[in-house]
């Protein structure tokens, strides 16, 4: 016995040395290799201060759209005005993409054999190409050879497609707002009042429902009848007008915002596509069938039934999905729309600190990506409560 | 009297009916079966007849297609130097031939690549008509030479030959490829003059970076993944680290990154070249995605599997090698496609980083070339045409190596 006691054989045979030493090793080649880099670095450019104090300096230039700023602001502005641009676009793709993605995902596996075919195409097709070439396309091929200001098509609803974008009616609030305002409101405390009721009534029961639809259902009828009781129409429309070379008054979207906007929610929503048919596909055609010989409704079915399991298995990679959505809006800068890398790129030409705006842009797409994936981890903790 | 068993009598196993219905029966079935099916039919009816009779009329009456090709040696090779453009093709039929061979000794699986490639090579010498006899010529022999590799290998399958030699050398060979194809197009001290990087183009640029990457990002892939399981906390955490970060930012900052600051970080005398960069951050980005997949190989290995070589006496190291690997890494094969397809289309993002001229900078340039008058809309659906042909191919192959390797089902 007393020969297996440690000593009796070379230290480097030990595990627990080995282990160590190995990790030693490790960090010591990690930590050279990064010496080695940044020596190098302050060889090169002959620069040994690192700091962010020329976020505060003055910029000295200015982008295209987004939070209004003017040429003396500092770069720290800018950047705000690109990340602005940037979560802009994010967020209204993710919502598009959802949609179009749930919609093409449900045609490709309908029982219409146009329409399926239709949504395969689709799929097929964007699916297979790289993104950067449909921003280009949606871009150069499609909103820049759009007629010009004089000639735009005009839309219902007082909407005009030129060159320049899209110009949209803007709403804005009028006096009757201020009614309005009390009816809303009460129509939020209501509806939470109806919500809770009629959960813990069905819960008491034992019985399934659906408490949502009766809160949003109080809540959309108190507003409705306050918009129509309101002395003044609480909602107005500016409508845009051809005045001299451009439209005066109304939204303006941009062609490279609606083209980012369109290449993204189109890309995108071919992959969430194929995520909702598998998850579709996934829920056993028993479950719907026994669901339905219990007596529930067509509705009754899909919501309680399939829509939860469709939902376990659709939602992570979903998630990664409007990761990868986020992460593609940087093509942005492919086409000249100030989002957050194109206004960064424009700082680091400017300043010349490229370590610290790189530091500086990877945090932000980290702390995006961090931020989604906590908010969607949490829904898919949520919709699993349900399911079990 | 013993009764004299019945012989099993195996009732003849009939194929399920096969119904054939008249041309109005599917009709109604498949497009008018209810009144809603009946509506949605009519809506994608007129949304075809809008959108399609509108692309249509266009490419057929409008589209000026004459600007491809005079432009089509520039798309494919860049400015590779007209004398030299022999490499290309050698290289092309020294691809294409293995391929042949491989699809002859092996079978099925790679027959349909063969059948794929031949009936696309047809193609383009029906496309070609214009382009030169040259080109023709060269492409049929391409056809010939892969046609020829087929016929051999079935010969070598079917003869007295070694075939199992045979196969273990074809493998090697295919590994030796990218490396022979490389030294070719990039040349050889005192043998094969040397064409700079910088006169690379076009779809061969695009092709170079992909395959390169992903050679080179999955040993590199492979270790992290085996990093991040390891029992040793220091590389464990590095490797998640460093996978994570990757993971978390756009492929087009890494990009940049090389592009711009990879001279700074080394010793001054050291300029690698713009492809170099772009191939270095291609890898590193690409590592950290096959990492994970290959992670997911690794998890799926039952312990037992390790608990048994260990109690036979292996090492953790040949545990490793000889057990986990193998068997791992071929799970995941798929998957691998999959990625090396999304960096094929993801090279293009090297338009907004690099000064690279690969396929999509240089229709883009032809757009921007007063003497083309801007052709955005018929130079751009090439190169998504060229683009879906290469990734649905891929995918296609993918999807049949999934089934033959029987992923799932051992």
């Amino acid at each position: 016995m007393a020969a297996l006691k440690s000593g009796s054989w070379a230290f480097w045979r030990d595990v627990r040395v080995v282990r160590i030493a190995v990790q030693l090793l490790f960090l010591v080649a990690v930590a050279l290799g990064l010496y080695w880099l940044f020596g190098n670095y302050v060889q090169n450019t002959k620069r040994l201060s690192f700091g962010f104090d020329f976020l505060g300096s003055a910029a000295g230039f200015t982008v295209s759209e987004g939070l209004a700023h003017e040429r003396g602001d500092p770069n720290w502005k800018l950047f705000l005005v690109g990340v602005l641009n940037s979560l802009r676009v994010i967020l209204i793709g993710i919502v598009l993409a959802s949609l179009l993605g749930l919609i093409a995902g449900v045609a490709r596996i309908s029982h219409n054999w146009l329409v399926s075919r239709i949504a395969t195409v689709y799929i097929e097709t964007i699916r297979n190409t790289p993104l950067l070439v449909q921003l280009f396309f949606w871009y150069s091929a499609v909103y820049l050879k759009l007629p010009l200001v004089r000639e735009s098509i005009t839309l219902p609803g007082h909407i005009f497609l030129n060159n320049r974008g899209l110009i949209l009616p803007e709403p804005y609030f009028t006096q009757g707002a201020e009614v309005w305002r009390w009816f809303l409101l009460a129509g939020i405390f209501i509806g939470l009042v109806a919500y809770v009721a009629r959960r813990v009534h069905l819960a008491r029961r034992e019985r399934p429902g659906f408490p949502f639809l009766w809160g949003f259902g109080a809540f959309v009828g108190l507003a409705v009848l306050g918009y129509w009781l309101a002395p003044q129409r609480p909602i107005a429309w500016e409508v845009a007008e051809l005045k001299g070379f451009n439209f005066e008054g109304g939204l303006h979207l941009s062609p490279e915002f609606a083209a980012v906007l369109t290449g993204l929610v189109v890309y995108t929503a071919a992959f969430i596509a194929e995520i909702v048919r598998a998850g579709i596909l996934a829920v056993s055609k028993g479950q719907k069938e026994a669901a339905l010989a219990l007596g529930l409704t067509g509705l009754q079915t899909l919501q309680l039934v399939v829509l939860p399991q469709a939902l376990r298995v659709i939602v992570p990679p979903v998630t990664s999905q409007y990761l990868n959505l986020a992460k593609n809006s940087s093509l942005a800068a492919a086409i000249a729309y100030p989002d957050l890398f194109n206004v960064a790129i424009t700082i680091v030409n400017k300043t010349g600190r490229e370590v610290e705006m790189i530091l500086i842009i990877m945090g932000s797409y980290l702390s995006l990506s961090l931020l989604t994936s906590l908010f969607m981890n949490w829904y898919n903790r949520r919709i699993r409560l349900v399911e079990r | 009297m013993a009764e004299k068993p019945t012989p099993i009598v195996r009732s003849a196993v009939l194929p399920p009916p096969t119904v054939r219905i008249g041309p109005i029966r599917w009709l109604k079935e498949n497009l008018f079966s209810s009144g809603y099916q009946a509506l949605l039919t009519l809506l994608a009816l007129a949304f075809l007849y809008y959108v399609l009779g509108g692309v249509l009329s266009w490419a057929l009456a409008q589209a000026r297609w004459a600007v491809i090709p005079p432009n089509l040696k520039l798309l494919l090779t860049g400015f590779y130097p007209e004398a030299e453009l022999w490499r290309i093709w050698l290289g092309l039929y020294l691809v294409l031939g293995l391929l042949g061979l491989s699809a002859g000794i092996w079978g099925r699986l790679w027959r349909d690549a063969v059948v794929l490639i031949g009936s696309g090579l047809l193609l383009l010498v029906a496309l070609l008509w214009l382009v030169g006899w040259g080109e023709r010529l060269a492409l049929t022999g391409l056809l010939g030479t892969m046609v020829g590799g087929l016929g051999l290998g079935w010969r070598l399958r079917s003869g007295q030959a070694n075939l199992k030699a045979w196969k273990r050398g074809l493998l090697s060979l295919w590994l030796l490829v990218p490396a022979v194809v490389v030294l070719l197009l990039s040349g050889v001290p005192s043998l094969l003059k040397s064409v700079p990087t910088t006169r690379w183009g076009g779809l061969l640029l695009t092709f170079s970076l992909a395959i390169v990457s992903i050679v080179l990002s999955f040993p590199l892939g492979v270790l992290l993944a085996l990093g991040r399981r390891s029992s040793l906390p220091v590389i464990r955490w590095f490797s998640i680290a460093y996978i994570e970060i990757i993971r978390g930012v756009p492929l087009v900052t890494v990009l940049f990154m090389a592009a711009l600051m990879l001279p700074f970080f080394l010793p001054s005398g050291w300029r690698p070249d713009h492809l170099i960069r772009a191939i270095t951050a291609f890898t590193l980005f690409t590592a950290a995605y096959i990492a994970e997949n290959v992670r997911g190989g690794l998890q799926a290995i039952p312990y037992g599997q390790i608990e048994a070589a260990r109690a036979l006496g292996l090492s953790p190291l040949l545990t490793t090698a000889l057990i986990v690997l193998p068997q791992a890494l071929r799970a995941v094969i798929p998957a691998n496609v999959g990625q090396f397809i999304s960096l094929f289309k993801d090279t293009s993002l090297v338009v907004i980083a690099t000064p690279l001229l690969d396929f999509l900078r240089i229709s883009l340039d032809i757009i921007k070339d007063p003497v083309w008058g801007g052709p955005a809309r018929e130079m751009l659906l090439f190169v998504a045409a060229v683009y879906w042909l290469f990734t649905y191919f891929m995918a296609h192959m993918s999807r049949r190596l999934e089934k033959a390797l029987g992923v799932g089902e051992r």
